[in-house]
């Protein structure tokens, strides 16, 4: 009953003027822009940590592509590599085979030419040698041909050697 | 009269820690048992000693 | 994370006001040893009266009263320091004028032909010669006028409103540069953050707490810095008085009810799920119910505040009742472990006035779902 005697209408008056100040006040200018700017920053938290792990999952797909693409163009490059080793060989085999090829060809042709020159100076020489025999022969038969019996010898004699010769 | 209203004082403040004491041990056996709960237990602890205390007021004031 | 931050804080506000704190208590404690010395009072009366003096409001604000001299009829002579308050009195009219006229209690202040006598802390109508009579238990029977005045608590509340105003208007205005406070935004948006996370939502529920969060935000705050300033110097013990915690459990009372929802008010007067017999034996026990928890609020705040005022100021007051070297210092380290624990008290009970109010408002709001 000490209690009642304490209470002052006074101070629960100004008390009451004062809180409800306080609740119209403060809300309005602290605790309503207060909660809604946390509450904005929570929310652009949540949405930024969200963004980041789709990030981080689509990095990984990335990086799984990236992974296969790196695969599949390793076994390209080894299947160009092979490809062109293939390709450098065969290409240094054929040209090992033209060569040889237009080698013995052009040892052929000049085998050939040689046989040729061969051929024409070897007739040439028949051809002096006839023009030669036919001039020795025709100052002989100049000379010897004095009787016709000399004559024949002669002939005979003449064709026995070219027989010989031959 | 003023010996009397001492003497109830005195019992209202036994009767009032013991509870406090029960609830504190319990508290206490609980967050033991499953610490992971500690902030639930305290806060439920908090409630129940606040609402003790103010029936041990209540009593000292009428008595 | 805010219970560190929190507990940071309470470190801070208990270094910075502990020095203090000892200073203030001892200087008032030693006056009222020593003031009316010349009275037949014993010294254990005089504590007592001191300390019934300091838990009352007061018409003026007081830091120190000095002993200056005793004038020739041998009564003591007293210098105060500090500064007069308005005072309002309704008593056939608004009269306004400051407590100096009253010299604190030594004069009668005089106004359109009626008389007031500060008697102890409170104006009583008095005579031209200012006669206060008394009943059989030595309380006065003189008439009182209708006390509006602006006290020293009600100026301590106006100080805690602007101060509240300065340092959350001003948080509120630093998120406007960033979303991150500076300054003194750090300390206090964990305190904020800490009242809506463990106060209101587990109170209250996720989807509804919001409506409730300034009036909880005020009132924790409020209670809590007030506390603090009445474990200051200034002396000032405004959570530990009656009208104070009235008022505010009446909110609490009031927020409740008005935004008690159908379920609410179903379990008060038509309680489902039991016979009809115990539905109408529940109404006034339910009834009851609504006014015993804001009664309680009322309480516990007065008294768990009181009674940590009147412990640091006897134990102070036992250092000056037994004058000895080894009492001296002793019962100093007490009153500071004390001081320090009524620190703890101080948010404790700010926080449970909100987490009660909370719990109340929360249970008036729910869907009872469960039932």
């Amino acid at each position: 009953m000490k209690l009642i005697e304490q209470f002052e209408a006074g101070l629960f008056f100004w008390q009451a003027i004062i809180l409800v100040l306080m609740l119209v006040l403060l809300r309005k200018f602290a605790w309503k822009p207060i909660m809604n700017a946390i509450q904005d920053r929570e929310e652009g938290i949540e949405n930024a940590l969200k963004a980041a792990e789709k990030a981080k999952s689509e990095m990984q797909n990335i990086t799984a592509d990236n992974k296969k693409i790196l695969k599949e163009a390793k076994l390209e490059r080894e299947a160009i590599l092979k490809e062109a080793n293939a390709l450098k060989s065969s290409t240094i085999e054929e040209a090992k085979e033209e060569a040889k090829a237009e080698a013995s060809k052009i040892i052929e042709q000049a085998k050939q030419a040689i046989e040729q020159e061969k051929q024409a100076a070897i007739s040439e020489i028949k051809k002096q040698v006839a023009d030669l025999s036919i001039e020795i022969a025709s100052k002989l038969v100049k000379e010897n041909l004095s009787s016709d019996k000399k004559q024949l010898e002669l002939v005979d004699t003449l064709l026995s050697d070219i027989d010989l010769k031959k | 009269m003023n010996t009397i209203g001492g003497l109830v004082a005195g019992l209202i403040v036994i009767g009032a820690g013991l509870g406090l004491g029960k609830i504190g041990g319990s508290a206490m056996d609980a967050i033991a048992r499953q610490p992971e709960a500690a902030g639930k237990i305290q806060t439920a602890m908090i409630i129940i000693a606040a609402l003790l205390e103010g029936v041990a007021f209540a009593a000292l004031f009428a008595g | 994370m805010a219970k560190t931050a929190f507990s940071k804080i309470v470190f801070i506000v208990l270094f910075v006001s502990l020095p203090l704190l000892g200073f203030a208590y001892s200087g008032e404690v030693k006056d009222a040893v020593q003031h009316e010395q010349a009275d037949e009072l014993t010294s254990k009366q005089k504590i007592k009266k001191f300390i019934e003096h300091h838990l009352k409001d007061s018409h003026d604000f007081n830091f120190i009263t000095e002993k200056t001299g005793e004038d020739s009829h041998g009564e003591a002579q007293y210098k105060h320091y500090g500064f007069s308050l308005p005072i309002i009195l309704w008593d056939n009219g608004v009269k306004v004028f400051m407590s100096s006229k009253f010299h604190h209690g030594e004069t009668l202040a005089e106004l359109n032909g009626a008389f007031y006598k500060l008697y102890h802390g409170i104006i009583y109508k008095t005579d031209a010669q200012g006669t206060i009579s008394y009943d059989d238990h030595d309380h006065p029977t003189n008439d009182r006028p209708l006390d509006m005045s602006i006290t020293k608590n009600v100026t301590m509340m106006l100080f805690t409103l602007a101060l509240m105003f300065v340092l959350f208007g001003g948080l509120a205005r630093g998120y406007k540069k960033g979303p991150i406070p500076t300054g003194a935004g750090r300390v206090l948006e964990p305190l904020v953050l800490y009242v809506r996370d463990e106060i209101a939502i587990p109170n209250i529920g996720k989807k509804k707490y919001k409506r409730f969060m300034p009036f909880l935000l005020s009132v924790f705050f409020f209670i809590w810095i007030l506390n603090l300033l009445g474990l200051t110097p200034l002396g000032v013990n405004v959570t530990g008085n009656i009208a104070i915690t009235a008022c505010l459990a009446l909110f609490t009372f009031l927020v409740t009810q008005f935004s008690g929802n159908k379920a609410y008010w179903k379990h008060i007067f038509w309680m489902p799920d039991v016979p009809v017999l115990m539905k109408i034996a529940l109404i006034p026990v339910e009834l009851l119910g609504i006014l015993t928890k804001p009664f309680a609020l009322m309480i516990r705040l007065y008294a768990n505040i009181s009674a940590g005022h009147i412990v640091v100021m006897s134990l102070l007051a036992l250092i000056y009742s037994f004058k000895s070297w080894v009492a001296g210092p002793s019962f100093f380290f007490l009153t500071f472990f004390i001081s320090i624990i009524e620190i703890l008290v101080a948010f404790l009970q700010a926080f449970i006035f909100t987490m009660l109010s909370s719990l109340f408002i929360g249970s008036a709001v729910a869907d009872h779902d469960d039932h």
